[in-house]
């Protein structure tokens, strides 16, 4: 067993990670605070998937790529395994983590279907707490993207949260 | 129920949920690069560091009181040495200790034995003046002032400018009095 912290280490951090974007330097411009996220998420995995493949003979097609990102190297990150793998056979492909960790102890209802304007204060809140949300899941879709990258796969990773707190990431592969 | 006392920061560790350390040092090395690239100034990287520490800091207070179980602290010199060897301990699993205390007692030294924020890395000479550690000096300032001890933290000596040592100095500004009664819906 390799060294460890505390989960709050890594919560603290990236609870601040995205204040800072968010809110300090980029709050008139959430989509700047999202590709920064992004790109810390993606040099994370990047590098992590560098460590976790370096004794390993190459992945022979996508398919046992994703599978590798599925089960050991979540794992190594999240100490389980995607509970769900999916894909079109054309490039898609959907992990589903029933209870993914980084939002498990946020409590926030899944957006409305209707999208109609909120009327009272706390779905206001709500809506911005949805929005929070989906500025943390820009880091570890980036991890996803920076570690297929490494193995030489370059895709679009994002995220789904219309069934909390199940998180799905959708992972295209680009041609 | 059994009188419960002061829990170790071992004890604390071992039984709290724990993440691979990778994660977290890779994470806080991609953020100080992030920074770097978006502030471009070390100064201000130091800062926003700095910064990030201290709002960590003053929300980390609360946990550490509730898992620690420890009482009131007497005086500065027992917050720091609580905050060395069971805060450390309980948050990044390693211990740390107090030295080089002054005279009048507001001003000491802690030694951190190991630092698992700086595995793996090392800085190019374009890094020069960067506190690459800066948030843990930030954590402590936000921790102390929860405990109305304002005080500065910086660092004394640090392995990556090539000391020989992690040494953080803090040194106790003023004490803040505690103000009563607080009220309810603050």
């Amino acid at each position: 067993m390799g060294r460890e912290v505390s989960e709050s280490c890594i919560d603290s951090l990236l609870t601040e990670m995205v204040s800072t974007y968010c809110n300090r330097f980029y709050a008139t411009k959430p989509e700047l605070a999202a590709r920064r996220i992004e790109a810390i998420g993606y040099q994370v995995g990047h590098q992590l998937s560098e460590r976790y493949t370096m004794e390993r003979p190459r992945f022979s097609d996508h398919l046992e790529a994703i599978k590798f990102i599925c089960k050991d190297f979540w794992s190594e990150v999240f100490k389980k395994q995607i509970d769900n793998l999916k894909t079109n056979h054309r490039g898609t492909f959907v992990l589903q983590d029933n209870r993914f960790r980084w939002l498990a102890r946020m409590s926030v209802d899944p957006p409305t279907e209707n999208g109609g304007l909120p009327q009272d204060p706390s779905a206001l809140a709500e809506n911005e707490a949805t929005q929070l949300m989906s500025m943390y899941l820009y880091f570890p879709c980036g991890i996803i993207r920076g570690a297929l990258s490494n193995l030489g796969i370059s895709c679009a990773v994002s995220a789904d949260i219309s069934s909390l707190p199940a998180c799905s990431f959708v992972i295209r592969i680009k041609a | 129920m059994a009188p419960v006392g002061p829990r170790s920061g071992d004890a604390i560790f071992a039984s709290g949920e724990r993440v691979n350390a990778e994660l977290f040092t890779l994470t806080y090395g991609a953020i100080v690069r992030q920074l770097l690239t978006d502030l471009e100034e070390v100064d201000e990287v130091n800062k926003q560091l700095d910064q990030m520490g201290y709002n960590i800091g003053i929300r980390l207070v609360d946990e550490f009181l509730a898992k620690s179980n420890v009482s009131r602290c007497v005086d500065f010199k027992e917050t720091t040495d609580v905050i060395a060897k069971v805060g450390f301990k309980m948050f990044l699993g390693v211990s740390a200790s107090v030295t080089n205390w002054d005279a009048d007692g507001t001003c000491c030294s802690i030694m951190l034995d190991d630092n698992p924020l700086v595995d793996f890395v090392e800085l190019p000479d374009t890094c020069q003046g960067l506190y690459y550690c800066n948030i843990l000096s930030g954590v402590i300032r936000g921790a102390l002032e929860m405990v109305s001890m304002k005080a500065d933290v910086t660092w004394a000596r640090d392995m990556l400018r090539g000391d020989d040592a992690f040494e953080l100095q803090v040194k106790l500004i003023k004490q803040v009095p505690e103000e009563y009664p607080y009220k309810d819906d603050e």
